[in-house]
């Protein structure tokens, strides 16, 4: 436990003594950056000769509005936890995973062919043997950049993204070829989409008539399950110390590639996850542009929760309601939803430039708890 | 199979080689000056979709081509700026500001696009020009020296970028940014404004690698037009060995291995296109593979300057 007490200001007595003062102060540094981007948002309009209050109006409108918006929202929130948990273990060890869209892409076209080839097997057996096997499709797309890393030194932020590339034209090939639906080759429409599903392989939906599945309750069990991975459990503990100080971590006797290379396969398992579900809870078929981006908005998400597995969870709500309320504005008042893409990236670059401050508060608050300690 | 090795078909695929070699050069030199200086900007893809949107909506109310230019370096050295506050001023992590960056260049110039423009419509991009005596020269002639302004730009670019990093002081303060930078502050060299210089040079390059492509290449701007070229340019600098010269092969083995692929498709050779596609990219991770055991990577590539630290 050398490092962890180096890093982290002794704890008081009372073991459940939570800091209202820290967590505020993390709660405020996203928010902030969302209202900085906003604004900057609402000049952009100006600008463009847009009423920033007439889209943002439609845009809250459209994702905080109505049940329906409530359940899409939620729908899209599923698919952005799952990748930002990932991204919470990968940015943890100081691992740049940016291969999120191809990660995604394995598990659905994993998703797809097992339970496909497997359409015999009893819903007990197929559901959980597809999510585990999509899983592991990720995470051997995540750990081919994280062999890499660990053993030839290779950058995995360039390694990712042209996994990416190779796991687009990948399901471009099988969508194409074995995975298109025998009833779009014998119609002779060649759509690029795969059969449907068998039904006993789709997650249940939670509301009838709405998108929303059980997928949605599984994604925040697993973040639970990943907090506790990350802070009460040696391996979780490990990672975390190669991404706070490489060096001592080294000192320290943990094995610093080994931990990169699993950080960077788990994130890929959890990226796969949310290509799992995104085919057996939403569409019941593999789709051409199944990621949605969500390999990016994800990164979006896991940053803005504070790269926490439980700040991850309000955090992907809030960005899966406003992906929602973008397709709406551009319906209701033709603004184009690509600005709340360009919101999203303001919100990155608000947050990793606010960091310096989050720095210089813990260190503050480090040595007022230091100088306290001394007083005793 | 005979056809694709037919004289035609080889000058073609040169000739196209060569004209798509043009926004990965711009690109990737830029990159490379950025990177020895001790910046991994990641965010090329999204300053060369700002730059090819400036330059494509200049020229398409304007007809100035070199106005166009003009935009996409101005358009280039505002993103830099932003991305040197960033990660330079407030230190963020480069990776991630980066990426940052990237999503911020795709949203922008997608609603610039739909909010201005609307519809796909094309320019009149930049005409070939035959050079003199050479381009009567038959085959090379027409591989080498028959093309538009912008390509000749890129290769002259090469020989440049290596003159300034290798014989002038301005490089080697770049270099000593990027290789050790308390002992380049300790002999009076201002890091960080290197770096803001480095940056935005970077940035203004990836703005005329966007504009190489939509008033020059393609004449048209459309939702990411990169399609994650500027990523490609990123990984052609670790490739290149951070060296102009290796730059420049890097960037014709990928140009023509994707001008290959592009007449395997026309052609219709019975090869699926997908595979095809792929290659560049499996290319870039052997290689990468193989060239990162060299460790000539920068020092400090990737490590925010602090006065005062070790």
């Amino acid at each position: 436990m050398t490092i962890e007490t180096a890093v982290v200001p002794p704890r008081s007595p009372r073991r459940f003594n939570i800091d209202w003062a820290d967590i505020l102060f993390r709660i405020s540094v996203p928010i902030l950056a969302m209202l900085a981007a906003l604004l900057v948002g609402a000049v952009m309009l100006l600008l463009l000769d847009v009423n920033p209050f007439v889209a943002y109006a439609a845009l809250l409108e459209g994702a905080f509005g109505s049940v329906s918006s409530i359940t899409q929202s939620l729908v899209k929130a599923t698919p952005l936890l799952l990748v930002g948990l990932g991204i919470c273990i990968a940015f943890r060890a100081s691992v740049i995973n940016i291969g999120g869209e191809g990660q995604i892409i394995l598990g659905a076209l994993m998703a797809t062919w097992f339970s496909l080839q497997f359409r015999t097997w009893p819903g007990w057996l197929l559901l959980p043997a597809t999510i585990i096997m999509s899983f592991m499709a990720g995470a051997a797309w995540g750990f081919i950049p994280g062999i890499l890393k660990a053993r030839l030194r290779v950058n995995e932020i360039l390694t990712t993204i042209m996994m990416n590339f190779i796991a687009l034209q990948l399901m471009n090939l099988l969508l194409r070829g074995p995975l298109m639906d025998p009833e779009s080759v014998s119609a002779g429409t060649f759509l690029a989409k795969s059969e449907r599903l068998p039904e006993q392989v789709w997650l249940a939906r939670l509301i009838p008539q709405t998108l929303l599945h059980t997928g949605m309750i599984f994604a925040v069990v697993l973040a639970v399950v990943v907090f506790i991975f990350l802070w009460r459990t040696t391996i979780g503990y490990r990672i975390r110390a190669v991404g706070l100080n490489p060096h001592a971590a080294r000192y320290a006797g943990i094995k610093v590639p080994f931990y990169q290379a699993l950080s960077l396969t788990l994130a890929g398992g959890f990226a796969g996850l949310a290509g799992s579900v995104e085919v057996i809870g939403v569409h019941h078929r593999l789709l051409e542009g199944i990621t949605s981006g969500y390999g990016f908005s994800g990164i979006v998400a896991a940053l803005f929760g504070g790269l926490h597995p439980l700040g991850t969870i309000p955090a992907s709500y809030l960005f899966g309601s406003l992906l929602v309320g973008a397709d709406k504005m551009q319906r209701a008042v033709q603004v184009p939803s690509a600005l709340v893409d360009t919101i999203m990236g303001l919100v990155v670059l608000f947050v990793v430039g606010s960091a310096v401050l989050t720095r210089q508060w813990s260190a503050r608050r480090l040595a007022a708890a230091a100088k306290g300690q001394e007083v005793k | 199979m005979e056809e694709i090795f037919s004289t035609v078909v080889i000058v073609g695929i040169l000739t196209s080689a060569i004209r798509l070699a043009t926004p990965y050069l711009f690109a990737s030199i830029g990159e490379t000056f950025s990177q020895l200086s001790g910046v991994l900007n990641l965010g090329v893809d999204g300053i060369m979709l700002m730059g090819a949107f400036a330059a494509f909506f200049v020229v398409l109310n304007t007809d100035n081509l070199w106005l166009g230019v003009l935009a996409a370096l101005i358009v280039g050295l505002l993103m830099g700026l932003l991305m040197s506050v960033i990660s330079v001023t407030l230190k963020a992590e480069q990776g991630i500001s980066g990426i940052g960056l990237y999503m911020f260049g795709l949203g922008l110039s997608s609603l610039l696009f739909k909010v201005t423009v609307g519809t796909v419509k094309t320019v009149e991009g930049f005409q070939p020009i035959k050079i003199p005596v050479l381009g009567d020269i038959p085959i090379i002639g027409e591989i080498f020296f028959n093309h538009n302004v912008m390509v000749y730009m890129a290769f002259l670019l090469v020989p440049l970028a290596w003159w300034v990093l290798e014989k002038t002081t301005w490089g080697l303060r770049i270099k000593a940014a990027g290789q050790n930078p308390a002992a380049a502050d300790s002999l009076g060299v201002n890091v960080n404004r290197v770096r803001y210089m480095s940056v935005c040079l970077g940035a203004m390059l990836a703005g005329l690698a966007g504009a190489s492509l939509s008033i020059a290449l393609v004449n048209l701007f459309q939702e990411n037009l990169t399609a994650g070229m500027g990523f490609i340019a990123v990984a052609l600098v670790y490739f290149g060995g951070w060296k102009p010269k290796g730059i420049l092969g890097g960037a014709l083995l990928f140009s023509t291995v994707s001008a290959f692929q592009l007449w395997v498709q026309v052609l219709g050779v019975n090869i699926p296109s997908d595979v095809a596609v792929m290659l560049p990219y499996l290319l870039t991770i052997v290689a990468l593979a193989f060239t990162m055991n060299r460790a000539q990577q920068p020092a400090s590539l990737n490590v925010p300057f602090q006065r005062g630290e070790s």
